[in-house]
Order: C-alpha cells, then structure tokens, then sequence
C-alpha cells in the first residue's frame, strides 16, 4: 500500500505540498489575523489574467501568473488606498477583470489548452522538477521577506493607523504583504489551483488560531496543518482517483469542522482550552 | 522663568469632510504640560482635529505646528493612545508586543528591537502596573488593563505631547479615576490632550477645557457655563458638578 512514495511523481507530490504549505502558513497567519482574506481571493483569481497571456504568449503559464498577480496585488492595494471607492468593490472589479483577460487572452489561442482545469483547480501529481525548484526559490523569498520585516507586519497588521503615527512607511509594508500574497498564490496554483487557494489561506491558519495567542506558534502549527491537509487530501485523491486538488480542500475542511466541534464539546463540558 | 515651550500651535484651520467643514478657523495653543479636554459631541471634529494635530489628515487652510515642526517630523515626540474599542480581540499579540509598538520611530525599518528599547518598554509598562501582565493576548484582558496597555505603547518612548481619543470610553468610574491619576503622573514630562464626548468625566480631572463642534472655544479655567456647552451640544446639557456632596443642576428646557 505505502509503495506509492516510491514514484517519483508522488516524491514530487510531497515535496511541492511540503513547500506549499510553509508558505501559505505563514501568509495565511496574516491574511487571517488582517481580515484581508477578501483581497487575497482577489489576487488569487486576478491571476489568471496571467495564466492566459501565458498561453497566449506561449510562455509558462506560472510565470504570467507571477507576474499578473503581483501586478493586481499592487493596483488593488493602491485603489482601495488612494480612491474613494469602498475596498470590496475595487476588489470585485479587478477579481472579475482579470479573470475576463484571462479568458480573452486564451480564446484568442490557436490549439487546445488541454491542462488549463490544473492551473484552476490544481493537480499535484503532475509537478515537473523545474517546477519545483521555482516554488522553492519563491519559499525562500517569502520566507525571508517575513524575517525581514517581522516586527513591520505585526505591527501594520494589529493597527495600520498608529503604525503610521510612528512613522512606518505602512502603505508600502502593507504592498509588500499582499505581494508576498500573489507569490504564496503562485506557490499553491499546483496544488490547488487559483479558485481553490483561499481555502489553503485560511483554513490552517484559522484552525491554529484555536489553539494560540502567539503568531509565530500559529504559523509553525497553521503550516502543520496545512501539511495534514495536503498529504491526507494527496493519498486520498491517489487511491479514490479524485480531483487532487477539491480533496486536499474538502479534508481541510472536515478536518476543521471535526476539531472545532470537539473543542466546542470540550469546552462546553467546562474542560479547559488553554491556549499555547 | 525659562519661556514655556509651545508644543503644539493651531493657526486658522478649516478642514472639510466630503464639501462641507469640520473644523472651521480653529487657532490652539498647547505649551508644555498643559493637560486641556477637549470636549464635544460625535462628529463635532474632535477624532480630525487629533489627526490633524498627528499628521495623519492635512487641513485644507492653516498651519499646523508640533514642537514648532511640522506633525510628521515630531512624530517620535508624540504618544497616541487611539479610541479602538474595536480592534480584533483574538488578534495574536500579547501586551508587550504591543508596548514595543511605540518604540517604532526610534528602532526604524528591519531592525530588530534592542535591549535598549526592551528596558523602555519594560519601565512603560511598570509605570502603568502592567508589567506582571506582559505575556497576556490582549483580549484576555479587562477594558481598564486593556487602556493601560495602550497607554504604555503611547509613553513608552518619552514623548512630549500624549493625545488620547476617548480613554476613559468603556471604563467604569473607578479605573476612570485611577487613569487619570496616571495622567496626572505623566503631565509632569508631557502635554496631554484628551478628546472626550463625555463632559462630566473630563471637567474633574483637566485643568483646561475647550468645546470643539467645529468651531473651537477655548477656556482657560475649568469653569464652564451651559451656555457655551448648550453652544457646543446646540442641545440643553445636564451638568454634574463634583463638589464636597456629588450634585447635578438641570438646566430648565425652554
């Protein structure tokens, strides 16, 4: 039964889900605590823009997608900044544009775009080596960008207002987050596809947040359960033969839905929950 | 006498929300260790008038001075305690995270805090009584331990001026008096401003009070008569004196 980690395509499997999964436990911790969950899931399907130009200009659809996505990640936050427009409504008009793009830019491709649903809904049993490589670089980066400015995030994310008061550039910090955003996107189209990467964004880290107060423990364990999730929803995917991706979502989510409920019965037996 | 130091200076200012004005020709005067209330109804201008005195608004007309610069460049000199009864309670940050907020303008971009700004944070939170508190979530805590905190991250780098929207919103009588026996502390190294809705919890306390609905009229003493609150609130105001026996005279509606 367990010789499937044999394959080298499995091995792959496993690692791009290892390494999808410490970046968006980290940046889910943020989306999460920051409420920006909305303008994440903007982002997200903004991208796709960039995977039909990549289509279309024949190059890697990921790399469109870097691109496209940091650029929506940039125009989002300076129009919700800098206009009057309510946030959700810019966030609605730039999800929907870039989807649309995305469409145009592959309609107007010669030729079948047979491994377009991968890129939507993610199929992590087909990660090539170079693939790899560049979710690794991009971990690096993410990785190294939240070090960097730890204390900047915290702060901008807890309260953006007195942040400015003491004189932290909070709109740029606050760029530079959602850009670490669309690269964590990036990260996850493999595993589980722009439409589905929310879900990766906040269900680990809103489950770690049940059992802790301090938010480098909530991203060590929300990339724990992000791990669970992806290796639990991989197997069961390889044996059911279903969708990688929607089964690495709906394990997250029954496995949240089961942890939250016995804490609550734990809780309202008047056991303690005492939080980490 | 050394001249006293003009810590803030407000000079015709009019700033405007949407078209229509806010504050309207607003001259102020803060020299240091004043401790003046500010009060007024919502909406009269009170939360602007602080963000324009923080640099976070530029009025339309007038001039603006903190520590005789512009607000943005004294902004290491001034403690902010926000109203935020709203912010998240289940944020994960604990009280000392949030005093080593205030330590910001003196640490900068990508430093990590030093073990200079750890001991200043660490004394901030001792003069508050919330140092055997400081590896508590924030919404553990109760409304008054919570103000405290905040009042930490605002003095924790020594400023000049301390500007509190609302510190005593949400706090029972009793924590009301402890803060302002704190503040009464902290008046001996800073101006204080406070901003308030609340007319009677102020006029104990401060030693000068202004009413601001968009216009501001300013009063030395703490002596205030219903026609300058009725002025402010355009509404008959129920004054509650603090004298030997607490009283309250109501003023006749007419």
């Amino acid at each position: 039964m367990f010789d499937i980690f044999g394959y080298h395509f499995m091995q792959n499997a496993m690692l791009a889900g290892l390494l999808a999964s410490i970046a968006c436990g980290i940046i889910g911790t943020y989306v999460v605590s920051k409420k920006i969950v909305f303008i994440s899931g903007g982002i997200a399907h903004a991208s796709f823009g960039g995977i039909g130009l990549g289509y279309f200009l024949g190059i890697s659809p990921v790399l469109g997608a870097t691109g496209f996505g940091l650029l929506s990640a940039i125009a989002m936050g300076l129009t919700t900044r800098r206009t009057k427009l309510p946030e959700d409504t810019v966030i609605g008009i730039l999800w929907a544009t870039g989807m649309a793009l995305g469409a145009i830019f592959i309609s107007l491709t010669p030729g079948y775009t047979s491994s377009l649903f991968s890129y939507l809904f993610g199929n992590i049993l087909t990660v090539p080596d170079s693939e790899l490589l560049l979710i690794f670089i991009l971990d690096v980066v993410i990785l190294g960008v939240v070090v960097l400015l730890y204390k900047e995030f915290l702060a901008v994310s807890f309260d953006e207002e007195y942040s400015t008061v003491t004189g932290m550039p909070t709109e740029k910090i606050y760029l530079t987050m959602l850009c670490l955003i669309a690269l964590t996107i990036v990260v996850m189209i493999r595993v589980v596809g722009i439409i589905l990467v929310i879900a990766l964004l906040t269900i680990p880290a809103s489950l770690a947040r049940q059992f802790t107060h301090d938010m480098k423990k909530m991203m060590a364990l929300s990339v724990l359960f992000s791990a669970i999730f992806t290796f639990t929803g991989l197997l069961l995917s390889y044996w059911l033969d279903m969708a990688s991706g929607a089964t690495i979502i709906v394990a997250g989510v029954v496995i949240f839905a089961l942890v939250t409920a016995v804490r609550k019965l734990l809780s309202s037996r008047g056991l303690p929950s005492k939080k980490m | 006498m050394e001249k006293e130091l003009e810590v803030v200076k407000l000079k015709d200012v009019w700033a405007y929300y949407n078209g229509t004005p806010v504050l309207q020709d607003i001259n102020l005067a803060i020299c240091e260790r004043d401790f003046l209330g500010i009060i007024g109804p919502n909406g009269g201008g009170k939360t602007t008038l602080l963000k324009i005195i923080l640099g976070l608004l530029k009025p339309r007309r007038g001039c603006v001075t903190v520590l005789g610069k512009d607000p943005r460049e004294s902004r290491s000199q001034i403690g902010y305690v926000p109203q935020k009864s709203f912010f998240d309670k289940n944020f994960p940050i604990n009280v000392w995270q949030i005093t080593l907020m205030g330590l910001y303008s003196q640490t900068g971009l990508f430093r990590r805090y030093s073990r200079e700004d750890e001991k200043k944070a660490e004394e901030a939170l001792e003069r508050v009584s919330m140092l055997e508190y400081k590896n508590r979530q924030i919404g553990e805590l109760s409304g008054g331990q919570q103000k405290r905190a905040f009042i930490a991250r605002a003095i924790a780098s020594d400023p000049k001026l301390l500007l509190l929207d609302e510190p005593m919103e949400s706090v029972d009588p009793k924590v009301q008096g402890e803060l302002y026996g704190l503040l009464k502390e902290f008046q001996k190294e800073m101006a204080i401003v406070l901003v308030s809705h609340d007319v009677t919890a102020v006029s104990i306390y401060v030693d000068e009070i202004a009413c601001l609905n968009r216009t501001l009229v300013y009063h030395g003493p703490k002596e205030i008569s219903d026609e300058v609150l009725e002025g402010t609130y355009q509404c008959p105001i129920h004054l509650i004196a603090h004298g030997s026996i607490p009283h309250r005279v109501l003023k006749e509606h007419q």
